[in-house]
């Protein structure tokens, strides 16, 4: 199975090592990943702030990149959610049809694609919250959220199962935002850091000792938050937990 | 509730013995077991007993576009406000959860409410004749105005015609939307707002924050304030039992002396000609029972077909908006009482224009739960005045810019999109996806500040060329100083005044994957 | 073009694009058990009402109290008389002085707890909500299922004026406590009492 691995801008500039579980749990199983060396965005900036056009070129970019593989995988909600919902700036061709019903994110792609039912080399012996992205959680149906009445379910949480000595915690608002948003943290910056600020203390209550997620951009805004409240939470991608990280 | 279990209240200054002492948070039921129905919280949620100036609302100026983020954090300065405003919030939404979860057929309720709403709108012409006719033969006066000033002007008519002055009114978001209350004071027309939560903001000169929990962003102090101001309470008194048998005290003389009284309306019901009101104090109904002339304003998108769908309506609304089984009052107006007059007044003010609006006519289903405000992290963290608009939150951000597209063009920027109003939405208005397509067609209409799109012309330019791109994060130490300005796009640093900044790593992915998997050039 | 016109043509030119068939609404499966008279009781206790029994010789019993503290009370049932003929009120007004009010309801809802009142059970309408106490004759036989059933039900097609009432009139718009009386009645006691004349 060929795969494209699709790191998006803030785990290749701030995240490295998520990249690197990623691509190093995609190979555990056999799977024959490429990394397309021009590949630079999903054009979500852009598209999240109304400007379409201003995306156009970047999701053309994507396309070209990502075209050519059985599956692109992404260890990010957000960006999956935006190439499968919202890369509509471009001409729909075959080709873009294909690349955009192809990509998945990470924890779906393990979970409905590879229906992984074994991770023996992971070992996280942590009291851990699990973050919900929200493109994750609604976008692309990662888990049933807490607002419908629909029979539950959850695939990073059936994933985490599989990681031996991982202790979930339960949270008060199990998945309410933590306002990160994009653009929003920081054109609205009291009211995202307020969300950040409330979400890192209630994690803090659970108990918590690691915050697992799979996006980078909400850990990110996650811990810079707890950092200004003095918080000793740790944060780490689920990539890296399924990985084998040893933390 | 027998003679002995009343509590007399010592203190001077209650007028009826029914009041509760102060030292009971909250009614129970005669199983002993505590109560949470209606707005009722499920748990005490009291701010602490500290003065804390209340935070108002936007600055409104004009046609300018509303800062919702500058108002936003001026509420948030004030903790005690903020915190009682998210709790209590949050309160009604786990309500609502609970309630929601009690219902096997819940989400497929969701989706016939929905599908009568949207039958409705696409043959809304008909059931509009439909009503008309049926009300006509009731006896009621049909009236219809194309726009809020139309609206007024309508019952002022129908006032002088009856040589009326005053009158007794319940709760509407429509006639919020026409401006109903400052053009009657212009006109000598006095009215009485008869929703506790309603009068509140009526004495306090200010906006409903919340569809249905108008003063929801008030503590009992900022009442208890307002009373003494406005009702001449106590002003050392902020128990909510006095407080609130202080309004109906009060507001009892002007119900029986109204020359009209005035309600807005949940459903119209096409079949009948009937006129729903869903109320937990009865106002509507001492408003439409009391004086000899009753008018109901009524948005033409609150038609239903039939009786018989009222039952999916009426299951949904409470639940979602307070996790209240029913209101404790559903109001079914029909026909004029012996002697007296009843009228309808129809209003458009945009609603037939949104109906062509192909992304935007389903917001037309909405039934004002309020459900979307209650679970909207955002909005609980900002309060509803914020918004600067009779709209606030999630339904406002994609309703609001209907009505005035540059006043309200930075609204649908005050979400992060998290989805949660959609999941809530008891019609299955795909809110947070409305958001989304404003945001789109508010840049392509440039009405969006020149700065961020100016940015993300430049991001997009950028992202759109690897060679360039590398070179923006590469040439510089660490990819920090520069990645913000696409990635966070951020001129100001306004990340790091709340947040720490993220380390910077030793080398970007890309330039791991160069050094260890590209050493013979393969990939 | 009068406002009806415009607006009515506005309406019809913007008729959303596709087919939106109106579906049809099942009656669902109750959500309580077969035991209506406790599950409404339950009910309505949770919102805020009360239930008493009637007593072996005294259908008022449990309200008997109340009754007997009453100053002013109306009744539009046979099976008490009041001290006001709500059938010579003349204007609403005259009603406020109620303290309590006894009528009978239509039918209940096990579902919610409500019980359903048309003009010609209230007599003056406004007299169930310028009382200060409302006390409701409601028979056993008379409660449906749920909210779904109720609106089959053609009272609502018919009445002038139908209104369904859920425990007292309630508010917490003041930092969520609940407070009952909040414009209308202060409580709404529903006696189990069969019809007299079935």
């Amino acid at each position: 199975m060929r795969i494209g691995l699709f790191v998006p801008c803030y785990v290749d500039a701030f995240e490295p090592e998520v990249g690197i579980a990623t691509l190093e749990l995609l190979e555990r199983f056999g799977l024959d990943v490429h990394y397309p060396y021009d590949q630079t965005c999903c054009g979500q900036p852009m598209t999240n702030t109304g400007c379409h056009q201003e995306a156009a070129a970047t999701e053309a970019l994507f396309v070209k990149n990502f075209s050519g593989f059985d599956y692109v995988v992404a260890p990010s909600g957000s960006c999956v959610h935006q190439v499968r919902e919202h890369l509509t700036a471009i001409p729909q061709t075959d080709a873009v049809r294909k690349v955009r019903e192809t990509t998945f994110e990470l924890v779906e792609f393990l979970h409905d694609v590879l229906k992984v039912e074994a991770l023996p080399w992971a070992r996280f012996p942590h009291k851990v919250a699990y973050h919900a992205n929200c493109n994750a959680l609604r976008g692309i149906d990662h888990a049933r959220p807490s607002e419908l009445n629909l029979p539950y379910f959850s695939k990073p949480l059936n994933l985490l199962k599989k990681v031996a000595g991982v202790e979930l915690v339960n949270l008060a608002r199990p998945d309410e935002c933590c306002g990160f948003g994009g653009a929003f943290s920081v054109f609205e910056p009291a009211v995202s850091a307020k969300m950040g600020y409330d979400k890192v203390a209630d994690q803090k209550r659970a108990g918590a000792d690691y915050v697992v997620s799979a996006d980078s951009s909400c850990l990110m805004h996650q811990k810079g938050c707890a950092e200004r409240l003095g918080l000793p939470l740790k944060y780490i991608h689920i990539a890296q937990v399924l990985n084998g990280a040893a933390a | 509730m027998s003679a002995e279990e009343l509590h007399p209240r010592e203190r001077e200054g209650v007028v009826n013995p029914a009041v509760r002492a102060a030292t009971d948070e909250s009614e129970r039921g005669q199983d002993g077991r505590r109560l949470d129905h209606a707005e009722g919280s499920s748990k005490p949620i009291k701010a602490p007993p500290v003065r804390e100036p209340q935070p108002r609302g936007a600055k409104i100026r004009g046609d300018r576009p509303i800062d919702q983020a500058e108002a936003a954090e001026r509420f948030l300065a004030a903790p005690l406000h903020a915190a009682a405003h998210d709790e209590r919030l949050w309160d009604l939404r786990k309500k609502r959860d609970a309630a929601a979860f009690g219902i096997p057929e819940w989400e497929e309720l969701r989706e016939l409410a929905s599908q009568i709403k949207t039958h409705t709108l696409s043959h809304l012409d008909l059931y509009l004749e439909q009503f008309e006719a049926a009300a006509k033969a009731n006896g009621v006066h049909v009236h219809w105005a194309r726009d809020g000033a139309e609206h007024n002007r309508i019952v002022l008519g129908i006032l002088r015609d009856h040589g009326a002055r005053t009158i007794v009114k319940s709760k509407s978001m429509l006639t919020e939307e026409c401006g109903f209350r400052h053009f009657m004071a212009g006109e000598g027309i006095e009215i009485i707002e008869t929703d506790l939560g309603e009068r509140i903001q009526q004495l306090d000169d200010e906006e409903p924050s919340h569809i249905v929990a108008p003063a929801v962003h008030k503590t009992r102090l900022d009442v208890a304030e307002v009373f003494a101001r406005t009702l001449g309470t106590d002003p050392d008194n902020d128990d909510a039992h006095y407080l609130a048998e202080s309004q109906r005290e009060t507001t009892r003389p002007h119900i029986l002396a109204a020359d009209a009284g005035m309600t807005g309306c949940n459903f119209a019901i096409a079949e009948t000609g009937t006129v729903v009101t869903c109320t937990n104090e009865g106002n509507a109904d001492l408003s439409g029972n009391v004086p000899k002339l009753q008018i109901h304003s009524i948005g033409i998108e609150k038609l239903i077909p039939r009786i018989e769908h009222l039952g999916v309506f009426i299951r949904l609304l409470s639940r979602s908006a307070l996790g209240s089984p029913i209101t404790q009052y559903t109001s079914h107006f029909r026909k004029p009482r012996t002697g007296s007059e009843m009228h309808y007044v129809l209003v458009d003010n945009g609603r037939a224009a949104r109906l062509g609006m192909e992304e935007f006519w389903t917001s037309l289903k909405c039934i004002r739960c309020g459900a979307c405000m209650n679970t909207c992290p955002v909005y609980r963290r900002s309060g509803g005045l914020s918004y600067g608009a009779t709209y606030a939150g999630p339904i406002g951000l994609i309703i609001d810019p209907t009505f005035n597209k540059r006043k309200y063009s930075t609204l649908p920027f005050s979400s992060t999109m998290n989805g949660s109003c959609t999941n809530v939405c008891p019609v299955k208005i795909n809110i947070h996806e409305q958001i989304f397509a404003w945001r789109k067609v508010l840049a392509e209409e440039h009405q969006i500040p020149l700065l961020k799109q100016g940015m993300m012309k430049a991001a997009g330019a950028v992202l759109a060329r690897p060679a360039a791109y590398r070179a923006a994060i590469g040439a510089a130490d660490s990819a920090l100083k520069v990645l913000p300005r696409f990635a966070v796009y951020n001129p100001l640093n306004t990340w790091g005044k709340k947040r720490e900044m993220p380390d910077a790593p030793r080398q970007s992915f890309h330039a791991w994957y160069k050094e260890n998997r590209m050493k013979d050039g393969s990939k | 073009m009068s406002a009806r016109e415009a607006i009515f043509s506005d309406i019809r030119q913007n008729r959303p694009a596709g087919e939106f068939p109106l579906p049809e609404v099942p009656l669902f499966q109750p959500l309580v058990g077969d035991d209506l008279v406790a599950e409404f009781g339950e009910r309505l206790v949770r919102m805020g009402g009360r239930v008493a029994e009637p007593g072996a010789d005294d259908v008022f019993a449990g309200v008997r109290e109340r009754l007997d503290a009453a100053k002013v009370v109306a009744s539009a049932v046979p099976e008490l008389e009041g001290t006001l003929d709500l059938r010579a009120v003349s204007r609403p007004q005259e009603v406020n002085d109620v303290d309590v009010a006894v009528v009978r309801a239509v039918f209940g809802i096990a579902e919610t707890g409500s019980v359903l009142f048309t003009q010609d059970q209230l007599i003056v309408n406004a007299v169930a909500y310028l009382a200060q106490h409302l006390v409701v004759l409601l028979d056993p036989a008379d409660i449906l299922p749920n909210v779904q059933a109720a609106y089959r039900r053609p009272e609502f097609g018919q009445a002038a004026y139908a209104v369904l009432h859920t425990g007292p009139s309630a508010t917490a718009d003041i930092e969520g406590v609940l407070i009952h009386g909040a414009q209308g009645v202060r409580s709404l006691t529903v006696v189990l009492q069969p019809r007299a004349n079935p």
